[in-house]
């Protein structure tokens, strides 16, 4: 036991970075393209909205192991992407194109969820901002979008994990996370549940430090609201945290 | 035809057909792809229903147990639900499959039924899988739903001498459902979806047939397509269904 312990834990450490770092990167994409999209679908030109609203459909629509394997397998054989040496540094490697391959899903999920949050905020507060001749960037940044992110961070940090999960399906395209590593463990030792008790708590570990992070920005951007008495603890009925 | 109109005429079908070749789209048609595809995909819904109505069993079940706190149990069921929803679903998949996979081909191989048990085996394991990923969101769903019923229609009827039984039939249990709709349809497109990863254990389903077609034709991009518009299709087409669904009981409720 403590031998596969001292065998297996080092080589799922090694696996957690690279979940890390593949969660990291496609999430820093991903959000930025999802506020994209959102404001897209949110405009009045019908085609920016109409594009949006179809990008988000066949994202959400088809499974992000399709979504994967087209990337990697598909894309690789086309000669116009073979001939383009950017498009092709960015298709040949396995993390890249995973990383790619998430970006792009949880910009799908990210732009319904920062919609929502974007429809939430009253109108009242908009033409208040316009009425004080703020200009639209301003009126973006400094009313729309923090009160927009406030409401929308509890479904984003579900997403959040969602991503998470996700990345193991990178192990299917040769990259070595932590499921990649679990599994090649799993067929060298046969121990197959405490890879799995071991491999769990790794991915356990990451989404409760998320949540505690969502949580302290959730914290943050409701100052207002401990400020002025009321008791942040107890769960409000629209506001489910994270996780539970 | 003139000559050089017709040497034109030439040179865009040569340049359709080789797109056409360089597509696989050819290879498709041909070999057969189609009924396979179209084979894969049923079992692909058929794993979704099976496994779906496995989760919503346990959904209800486990959702009444978390939201009436019976003690024990409810332990339980929050270990099971963190746990199914914060680990990749590949890794439980794969827990499942090795864990098994020793013990079933000795007692296959005993009975000497090698060969034929091989599909039933992916399919048994990939309804365990994804059933028990489906139960875990269904019961939140469930939970949810309850926990919406206002309490005050239940103590409407206790007050009224209905039974424990009788009162879960016919105020708590219509009521579920009905609030429970839209997030049983979110748990079943995730269902959908999260059958593509059987495939890593070699039930041939859309996915599976996908990726053999695309290794024996060497034409993988066109084969992920049609994957990719084969399930678009059955998520559009189910969305239709539970929004037909919706629209039902908002005219029964009179609003």
């Amino acid at each position: 036991m403590m031998d596969l312990i001292q065998l297996a834990v080092p080589v799922l450490l090694k696996g957690l970075w690279v979940t890390a770092a593949l969660t990291f990167v496609s999430v820093l994409i991903g959000f930025n393209l999802g506020l994209g999209l959102a404001l897209m679908r949110l405009s009045s030109n019908r085609f920016l909205s109409g594009f949006a609203k179809y990008y988000s459909n066949v994202f959400r629509g088809t499974p992000l192991l399709v979504q994967i394997f087209l990337f990697y397998y598909g894309l690789g054989q086309l000669s116009s992407i073979k001939d383009n040496a950017a498009l092709w540094w960015l298709i040949s490697d396995g993390a890249r194109c995973a990383v790619l391959a998430l970006a792009l899903n949880t910009a799908a999920y990210t732009s319904e969820i920062l919609r929502g949050g974007l429809m939430s905020v009253p109108v009242g507060l908009v033409e208040a901002a316009q009425a004080c001749g703020m200009s639209r960037m301003l009126r973006f940044r400094r009313i729309e979008f923090p009160l927009a992110i406030r409401q929308a961070l509890p479904a984003y940090g579900n997403e959040l994990i969602l991503v998470v999960k996700g990345t193991s399906l990178a192990s299917t395209i040769t990259v070595l996370e932590i499921t990649g590593y679990a599994k090649r463990l799993m067929s060298q030792t046969f121990a197959i549940f405490e890879i799995f008790a071991i491999a769990g708590v790794l991915y356990l570990v990451i989404n409760l430090l998320l949540i505690a992070i969502i949580r302290a920005i959730e914290r943050f951007l409701m100052r207002h609201e401990a400020s002025s008495g009321r008791d942040l603890a107890a769960p409000q009925p629209n506001r489910s945290t994270v996780g539970s | 035809m003139r000559p050089e109109r017709r040497a034109h005429a030439l040179r865009w079908h040569d340049k359709t057909r080789a797109t056409q070749m360089e597509f696989g789209l050819w290879q498709v048609w041909e070999a057969g792809w189609v009924t396979a595809i179209l084979r894969g995909a049923s079992i692909t819904i058929l794993v979704g229903l099976v496994s779906m109505a496995a989760g919503l069993v346990i959904g209800i079940v486990c959702g009444l147990i978390k939201w009436a706190r019976i003690f024990p149990l409810s332990l339980l069921v929050d270990a099971y639900t963190s746990l199914v929803r914060g680990v990749p679903e590949l890794l439980i998949i794969y827990l499942l499959f090795f864990s098994s996979v020793e013990f079933v081909t000795k007692v296959v191989t005993a009975f000497g039924y090698a060969g034929v048990a091989e599909s039933g085996y992916a399919f048994v394991i990939a309804v365990i899988a994804i059933g028990a990923i489906s139960g875990a969101y269904s019961t939140e769903v469930v939970r949810g739903a309850l926990g919406a019923i206002p309490n005050g229609h239940i103590e409407a009827a206790r007050a009224l001498g209905l039974s424990g039984g009788r009162i879960f039939r016919r105020i708590i249990a219509p009521q579920m459902l009905r609030i429970a709709v839209p997030g049983i349809n979110n748990v079943w497109q995730t269902t959908i979806k999260d059958t593509a990863l059987v495939s890593v254990v070699g039930l041939q389903e859309l996915m599976r047939i996908s990726f053999i077609g695309a290794n024996s034709t060497r034409h993988p991009f066109i084969f992920y397509l049609i994957a990719a518009v084969v399930y678009l299709a059955i998520t559009l087409v189910s969305q239709a269904g539970f929004d037909g669904i919706e629209r039902l009981l908002r005219v029964r409720t009179r609003k």
